[in-house]
């Protein structure tokens, strides 16, 4: 039970990270139809940064973690939004009327050149940083001693994603920039007649889904305490993995599907092998799809000659 | 502004937007720039420390700024001057000593390329060709290519087959060579579900993993040979090819991509992890050599009771006899896969999937078993992806699960989609392209990936249907005509 209960809170905060990128995959999927392949990188990038910025702040000093945090924070979705903006622009948009195969080939390539990139200037050996934030509660204890945590760190990471979720979907739901956003996502060419400037709103998409990969990226930073050039493609597979469970181009879905793929790889970490945790996770993927195609919360989709 | 050129609309020029615009863009290359370029972090004493470049990301983000002004200010009609001044910043860089080699390089090229936009819009009035315009350009290329190569493929297949006795053919050229056809058969194979069948795979590697971990484990447990192994490499591959196709190709388009991506991913996984079957991350060193189709080996001294190679011939041995029977081994493959293709378009099956890649619900509607139909093509290219391993196994005598990640299974897919999906031709040009041309510039290693990446991007932004994309309908209701006339036709009525 103790056990459990602490592979639960491990899977919880994981799912959250995966949640977080999740939801820039569905959302360009949703508005232009394509898997936005170098997401990962970007998350990828936003975890760099945020080692950058600690370093930074050690050596200027500000060691008030508040601070640090949220001046970390806002480092890595600032220049992340510059990096997700710049793909778009750069590489999907003047594909955007091409055949399907051109944006995801390109974004295959783009994906390729940031891992590069980031390697060739940053170096390929893994970036270690001090932990950021330390202690937490001891929420039940076994009779033998085991015991059941649940770090600050944790709390804080489950608590900015419910609150990034929650203006997220207020982004989505009252704002301009979510109507326009909706708007393109039913029919762009209609869209674009009303008055709803497409390319804005496409790159705007991108910015945000950027700006949340990149406060994953953070996360991971304080969570694992080390990086490396190469975590972004996997984070991406599981991270597009948990957007097609929770039902592509659905916000809510992104988030559960993140959680979901979250609780699985830490329970079978737990209870089976380590090893084959990404296993389970694609197999799980396949089963989703043969069986429920459209995601947990997806609309199904209408084929159309 | 007296700088016109002759013919150049001059409307008058709005030099507050041109430069705000140019700011823009230097703005987005600072912010791009700035912490990955101008902050590396470093290992001093086992501790991480910033180390700064602010010089490289000035350098760039003017380089970013001179670009964009250029771009401007030829599309708005002032491409004399630009033409000048990129000229001067692409020869000054030459010569200054600017922070890195890759900037250098950027600065160059950058020049270059917009001297050259600048040149063509003196002479043409606009800056670049429409999409539509270098989509007809290429397609006429891709025409004249396609009638060209009833006449360059043959050439091209004796090329193939002298080069190992051409006075320049030494040791690495036909290393490289195998390299080549090893990419340009995996091409072709990866070409029949995706070109033909028109289903996106990104795990076609994980069925040239199998083919490679069947005959190394075939040949460590049961002593079997390169001759026995191959067809059942083929065969097992198929197999595995069967297994995973069944239940994910009722999926559609993406789905079906991220699915075979995590099938690649996974079998590498097992491979790794499997560590009393397969060796695990130390992968399975020592595999055999083929011999000469079990007749000989290519040996200085053989065992006794077994013939060796240039016994048999009554040549001087060496040890380039195996490198060149290699070569024409993974030759005779590709062109079998090749002379396979061909021949299957023009089948019943081959002609279903062409007509499911076009439309699968029409094709349902009339009466083609969808899933049958791409199961088949799955399986077939499968086969070829498990030869192709063996292949593989048998030549590098080692293998591991390093080997089969998703790069490689991006790098054939590119060369299938550069090539210009279907066109077999295609897949040979691009394969010169994408595993020749990083090649030849082996000491820059390091920047391989990284140029890798970029260039394709570029071609896919220059031209997003692959190089030589031809559609050929391969059945006609009138009279065959070269693929040049209807290209020409075409354009008439348009």
């Amino acid at each position: 039970m103790e056990y459990f209960l602490q592979q639960l809170i491990n899977g919880l905060t994981l799912g959250a990270i995966y949640g977080l990128i999740a939801i820039g995959y569905t959302m360009v999927y949703g508005i232009i139809g394509m898997i936005n392949f170098a997401h990962g990188e970007i998350y990828m990038i936003g975890a760099f940064i945020a080692v950058i910025t600690f370093v930074i702040l050690g050596m200027f000093g500000i060691t008030w973690v508040p601070i640090a945090v949220l001046i970390v924070l806002a480092m890595s979705m600032i220049f992340t939004s510059a990096y997700g903006w710049a793909i778009e622009r750069i590489a999907y948009r003047p594909l955007r009327h091409s055949p399907r195969l051109a944006p995801l080939i390109s974004a295959i390539g783009m994906s390729i050149f940031l891992q590069n990139y980031v390697q060739l200037l940053q170096g390929a050996r893994n970036r270690p940083i001090p932990p950021v934030i330390q202690g937490g509660f001891s929420v039940m204890e076994r009779a033998d001693g085991f015991n059941v945590s649940l770090s600050y760190l944790q709390i804080i990471i489950m608590v900015l994603t419910v609150v990034l979720m929650f203006g997220f979907t207020r982004l989505i739901n009252h704002t301009e920039l979510g109507r326009a956003q909706r708007a393109c996502e039913q029919d762009k060419t209609m869209a674009g007649l009303l008055g709803v400037d497409v390319d804005r709103t496409i790159s705007l998409t991108f910015v945000v889904g950027a700006a949340l990969a990149g406060v994953a990226g953070v996360m991971v930073t304080m969570y694992y305490g080390v990086i490396d050039f190469y975590i972004g493609f996997l984070a991406g597979i599981k991270a597009f993995t948990a957007a097609v469970l929770g039902g592509i181009g659905s916000l809510p879905g992104a988030m559960m599907g993140g959680i979901l793929i979250g609780l699985i790889e830490s329970f079978w970490s737990a209870y089976f092998t380590i090893e084959y945790k990404d296993v389970a996770t694609f197999s799980i993927l396949v089963l989703v799809l043969i069986f429920r195609p459209s995601g947990l919360l997806g609309r199904p989709e209408i084929e159309k000659v | 502004m007296t700088a016109v050129a002759p013919g150049v609309r001059a409307h008058t020029l709005d030099i507050a937007a041109v430069l705000k615009e140019s700011a823009l863009a230097a703005l987005v290359a600072l912010l791009l720039a700035f912490p990955l370029v101008g902050l590396r972090t470093v290992d001093v004493l086992s501790r991480l420390t910033i180390e700064p470049h602010f010089a490289e990301v000035a350098v760039a983000v003017v380089l970013v700024f001179l670009g964009r002004l250029g771009m401007a200010l030829t599309r708005e009609g002032r491409p004399l001057p630009v033409l000048v001044a990129s000229l001067v910043v692409a020869a000054s860089a030459w010569f200054l000593p600017l922070p890195t080699m890759p900037l250098k390089l950027i600065a160059v090229a950058g020049g270059a390329i917009i001297a050259l936009r600048a040149a063509l819009a003196l002479r043409s009035h606009h800056s670049t060709l429409s999409l539509a315009e270098r989509e007809r350009r290429m397609d006429r290329v891709g025409a004249r290519f396609q009638d060209a190569s009833r006449l360059i493929g043959p050439i091209a297949v004796i090329f193939a087959v002298a080069l190992p006795f051409l006075p320049f053919a030494d040791r690495a050229v036909v290393d490289i060579g195998i390299l080549l056809l090893t990419y340009i058969m995996l091409g072709w194979g990866l070409n029949i579900v995706v070109g033909l069948a028109g289903l996106l795979d990104l795990g076609y590697v994980a069925f040239y993993a199998v083919g490679a971990y069947s005959y190394a484990l075939l040949a460590q447990y049961f002593g079997f040979s390169f001759w026995l192994c191959l067809p059942l490499a083929g065969l097992l591959a198929s197999l595995s090819g069967l297994l995973l196709g069944f239940p994910v190709l009722r999926l559609r388009g993406d789905y079906f991509a991220i699915v075979t991506l995590g099938f690649g991913e996974m079998i590498r996984i097992i491979l790794i992890n499997w560590y009393d079957f397969t060796g695990g991350p130390n992968g399975i060193s020592g595999i055999p050599r083929p011999s000469f189709f079990g007749i000989a080996d290519f040996v200085r001294n053989p065992e006794p009771g077994v013939l060796s190679f240039h016994e048999l011939f009554g040549v001087e041995y060496s040890s380039i006899q195996r490198i060149i029977f290699l070569y024409y081994l993974i030759l005779v493959l590709a062109l079998f896969v090749n002379f396979f293709t061909l021949r299957i378009r023009k089948l019943p099956i081959g002609r279903a999937w062409e007509a499911l890649r076009e439309d699968d619900v029409a094709c349902t509607a009339l009466g083609i078993n969808r899933t049958n139909i791409k199961l088949a093509a799955f399986s077939i290219a499968a086969m070829f992806g498990g030869f192709a391993g063996s292949f593989f196994a048998t030549r590098q005598g080692f293998i591991s699960p390093e080997s089969f990640s998703f790069i490689e299974s991006a790098i054939i897919l590119a060369i299938v989609v550069l090539g210009g999906m279907g066109s077999q031709a295609g897949v040979v040009v691009a394969t010169l392209l994408v595993i020749g041309l990083p090649e030849m510039f082996r000491e820059l290693s390091q920047y391989r990936m990284l140029a890798f990446g970029i260039g394709m991007v570029l071609i896919m932004l220059w031209r997003p249907r692959g190089l030589l994309a031809h559609r050929d309908p391969t059945i006609l209701l009138h009279k065959r005509k070269s693929a040049m006339q209807q290209q020409q036709e075409s354009e008439d009525r348009a």
